[in-house]
């Protein structure tokens, strides 16, 4: 018997296929970081050369053709939109969390309530926008309500699930010294629990807003897209950045699509700011922690 | 010590001890409220869920009354003469997710695998920060840069190539077009890599390290460890994670309303146009009235009925493999 | 559900416990049974039909420190969490006997057990303050029990009384979470007192802490048993000895066919006494180290 330790080498085949696999892993990653390079190379480049402030502070022409003019009504439109969903969405996600882990716990309504939200998570947008259709627009006509109320749905079960991830991580030494104290279970809730976890869900808000920033389709079935500057909640249709984009990125026109690369570059600069305030958000609490 | 402290109140020298007295009714009150608030926000979700089954299904009632069964197996869609038939649709979703995946999944597991298993620490924070970054970008803007910076780069001779190739085997046949399942398929599998390879991450995180080391122990190279410790362990976690990604292409719509070509007719070859059913909703819903609005929300019903499937299924492997 | 009486009569005969408090030598005059801070008559504890702890009647006074020793798992803790109905909190847990708090039961169906934390302080093993500031984090108590009055003076004189106030007097608006092991729990300690409580529990209060840290802690215990009852879960033998005027020794007791565990009050009395002549073979064994 050959005693010799590189006589136990592994052969020459399995050393190539280890090398093999090594550097499939590497295209993988390449592939992966290409179009972050493409998407962010042209979105800044015909972006920029199409941005102005008259793009910032107009609203859209009434054809494609006309060059000038800007996405005004659309930001207003997200900005409402956004904000309504957020003002609906994030107090009734948290308190739906505070049921899951504080009071419905491991029972089968707080286990439905976690399965179901996880499910709608994956619903499509487009159906959330159907839905609000049928049921709100329809009686009631497109207008800035209906258009909250879809990407309110959409941003619920994000907030509640992300909500609940950072309830756990609070310590029950903390609840301990509540109760101790003569708190009730709701004073601990409110002001031990929930503060302390604040840090955390405002990650998972801000991450909700910037997904519910950049939903398009329901919008085109709740808000349905104008090109009036308008603040009506109700009413009248609303415009939104994604729907401007969509709308110019199918047009033949050239001026029409410029205005479609500055609104991307617009709209991709707004969500980035929210997905970075979040990554800032959660490592500052990691720090205070 | 410094006790120079004050007499706290009452407590000092042992004045008649403070009975229990029981909070007033509005603190139990408020206590039990609370809790019946947290419990109705809790099942919101599940009302929410149900409203949008009832409400939808029974807009598209007329429609699956008057189809029948025809609604699902013909792919003859002609508003105009009231025909409202979806097959084409479902041929599209199906086909455009199918290349996602086959795009996807391998380039997924090679980043997962990579981050995890091989990457040195310092280059893992960017990759995964690059990595996610596609997750944060709108699936308009996918559409966008699809149309007018990825399909003349790529997706059109791409098109043209694998038909020149490949074009003797039917689904490559020409005349090739990069607005086709395949320029669809390409960007939907952009847009799913970021999801899948952060939840396969996080799977093959929670793979032991005694794993490892048993199949280093053996002689394994770090390959052969993968293989044989690793990817066994983590099998059921991405399925499930690959499921998500699916459910993910299903639904998504703008981008491939963008780019799947909008030919309303089943295409055998994967490099001609054809219709996905979120696109084709996003795209006539509007110009549509009537019967024809009806239709689409049947359409989204069926879609709905599709992508939930695929999510409960992708949720339970995911839940059974937590506990 | 009810322990059975004879069991715990046959208990108290065996360990000398006394029915009345002034059977053991009185350590200051005037006492009768009312007076009694707590006043604990057969109180046992269940966990999901499971016997922790049994049968277990003692009287806690006022302005003493009461030790509680035994070996780990003698129910200690369980022991100290049923005097503010902490209990409550774990799922499945039953409480059955008396436990008087100045005569009133504290588990009585109509009392709120809500309202018992509010007038018994707690103070537990690691130092728990709450992600504020040092000044919230006194505050929090008198502010949820409706404190109407100079709350600045409330802080400031409880943070004197838990010998914190000179060194955290210039950064009350800090995070607490800055202060060192020993600072954060006398923070507990002066957080718990702003509640004007007149009983301390302290569960393990110092087995977190370094020896420095614990001295002080044991020097604040004798300033502030010029005020309050404190009672005191430790399993360091030469702290109860240190700082207890009684002590309680707590014992496991196992079936050996169930292999069921649960604890007993195997005696309780003047602390100089248990430790020095103990009436029972287990205290005698416990206390010169033979186990435990």
């Amino acid at each position: 018997m050959n005693l010799e330790i590189n006589s136990s080498r592994p052969s020459a085949r399995r050393l190539w296929t280890n090398r093999v696999a090594t550097a499939g892993m590497a295209v993988a990653v390449a592939l992966a970081l290409i179009p972050v390079g493409l998407i962010l190379y042209y979105i800044t480049k015909n972006g920029l050369a199409a941005m102005s402030w008259g793009f910032l502070t107009e609203p859209t022409p009434f054809t494609f053709r006309r060059p000038g003019g800007g996405f005004l009504n659309g930001l207003i439109g997200t900005a409402i939109m956004v904000a309504l969903a957020t003002a609906a969405s994030v107090p009734l996600g948290i308190l739906a969390a505070i049921y899951l882990e504080e009071y419905g716990k491991r029972g089968w309504l707080a286990q439905l309530v976690r399965f179901f939200s996880d499910v709608m998570t994956g619903v499509p947008s487009v159906f959330v926008g159907l839905f609000v259709y049928t049921a709100f627009v329809l009686p009631f006509g497109f207008g800035a309500i209906m258009g909250a109320g879809a990407l309110a749905i959409i941003m619920l079960p994000i907030v509640i699930r992300s909500a609940e991830e950072m309830l756990k991580l609070v310590p029950l030494e903390l609840k301990h010294a509540s109760f101790a104290l003569g708190a009730s279970k709701s004073q601990t809730v409110l002001r031990v629990v929930l503060p302390s976890a604040l840090p955390g869900i405002t990650t998972g808000v801000l991450l909700a807003v910037a997904r519910a920033a950049g939903e398009t389709a329901p919008l085109i079935l709740t808000a349905l897209g104008s090109l009036k500057v308008t603040t009506a909640l109700i009413g009248e249709p609303i415009s939104a950045l994604p729907l401007l984009i969509f709308d110019g990125a199918r047009n033949p026109f050239a001026a029409g699509q410029e205005r479609a690369w500055a609104g991307a570059l617009e709209l991709l600069a707004l969500v980035l700011i929210f997905t970075l305030l979040a990554r800032i958000v959660a490592a500052r609490s990691k720090i205070s922690r | 010590m410094q006790s120079q402290a004050k007499p706290l109140g009452d407590i000092a020298g042992g004045i008649a001890p403070v009975p229990i007295e029981n909070r007033k009714g509005v603190g139990r009150r408020a206590d039990s409220l609370f809790s019946v608030v947290a419990a109705l926000s809790g099942s919101l979700v599940l009302l929410i869920l149900a409203f949008m089954v009832l409400s939808t299904t029974n807009t598209a009632l007329p429609i699956f009354r008057a189809e029948g069964i025809s609604f699902v197996t013909s792919s003859d869609w002609h508003p105009a003469n009231g025909d409202y038939g979806i097959l084409a649709f479902i041929y599209g979703t199906l086909v455009t997710s199918a290349i996602a995946l086959v795009i996807a999944v391998p380039i997924s597991l090679g980043i997962a695998i990579y981050l995890v298993e091989v990457a040195p620490r310092w280059i893992k924070g960017p990759i995964t920060y690059l990595v996610d970054l596609l997750a944060a970008v709108p699936s308009v803007v996918y559409g966008l840069w699809g149309v007018f910076v990825l399909l003349p780069l790529f997706l059109q001779p791409a098109a043209e190539l694998l038909s020149s190739v490949l074009g003797f085997i039917p689904i490559f046949a020409g005349p090739p077009s990069g607005l086709s399942y395949f320029g669809a398929g390409v960007v939907l599998a952009v847009m799913i890599v970021p999801i899948i390879s952060a939840l396969s991450r996080e799977i093959i995180q929670t793979v032991p390290d005694d794993d490892r080391y048993a199949a280093y122990a053996l002689g394994a190279t770090r390959w052969e460890m993968i293989r044989g410790a690793v990817l066994p362990r983590g099998r059921a976690g991405i399925v499930g994670a690959v499921m998500l990604g699916l459910g993910r292409a299903l639904g998504e719509t703008i981008a491939v309303a963008l780019l799947v070509g909008s030919a309303t007719t089943i295409n055998t070859s994967v490099v001609r146009p054809g219709y996905s059913m979120a696109a084709v909703i996003a795209n006539q819903f509007q110009e549509a009235s009537g019967d024809h609005i009806k239709a689409l929300v049947a359409v989204g019903v069926v879609l709905f009925a599709i992508t939930i499937i695929v999510n409960i299924g992708a949720r339970l492997i995911v839940w059974r493999m937590a506990d | 559900m009810n322990p059975s009486s004879t069991s715990s009569t046959r208990e108290r005969e065996e360990t000398g416990l006394p029915m009345v408090p002034e059977a053991a030598e009185p350590v200051e005059e005037h006492k009768t049974s009312t007076s009694a801070v707590f006043t604990i008559r057969d109180l046992s504890v269940y966990y999901g039909g499971n016997i922790a702890l049994k049968d277990v009647s003692l009287d806690i006074r006022p302005r003493e420190i009461t030790a509680i020793i035994g070996p780990s798992g003698c129910g200690k803790s369980t022991f100290i969490r049923c005097l503010n109905r902490m209990n409550d909190l774990i799922p499945g847990a039953t409480v059955t006997g008396e436990v008087l708090y100045h005569g009133q039961n504290i588990y009585a169906p109509d009392v709120d057990p809500v309202a018992v934390r509010r007038r018994i302080g707690m103070v537990f093993q690691r130092p728990n303050p709450f992600p504020k500031s040092v000044y919230d984090n006194i505050a929090f108590g008198p502010r949820i029990n409706g404190f109407k009055g100079n709350l600045d003076e409330l802080v400031e004189n409880s943070l004197r009384a838990a010998a914190l106030w000179e060194e955290v007097k210039d950064k009350l608006k800090k995070s607490a979470l800055n202060l060192s092991g020993g600072q954060q729990q006398r923070l507990c300690i002066a957080r718990a007192i702003a509640v004007e409580p007149d009983v301390i529990l302290m569960d393990e209060p110092a087995s977190a802490l370094d020896p420095i840290a614990t001295v002080r802690i044991e020097d604040l215990m004798q300033e502030l048993k010029k005020q309050y009852a404190i009672i005191i879960v430790t399993h360091n033998m030469q702290q109860a000895a240190r700082v207890s005027e009684r002590t309680a020794f707590l014992y496991t007791e196992v079936d050996e066919e169930t292999s069921n565990r649960w604890g007993i009050l195997v005696e309780h009395g003047e602390t100089g006494l248990i430790f020095t002549r103990p009436k029972d073979k287990r205290t005698e064994d416990y206390v010169s180290g033979r186990f435990g």
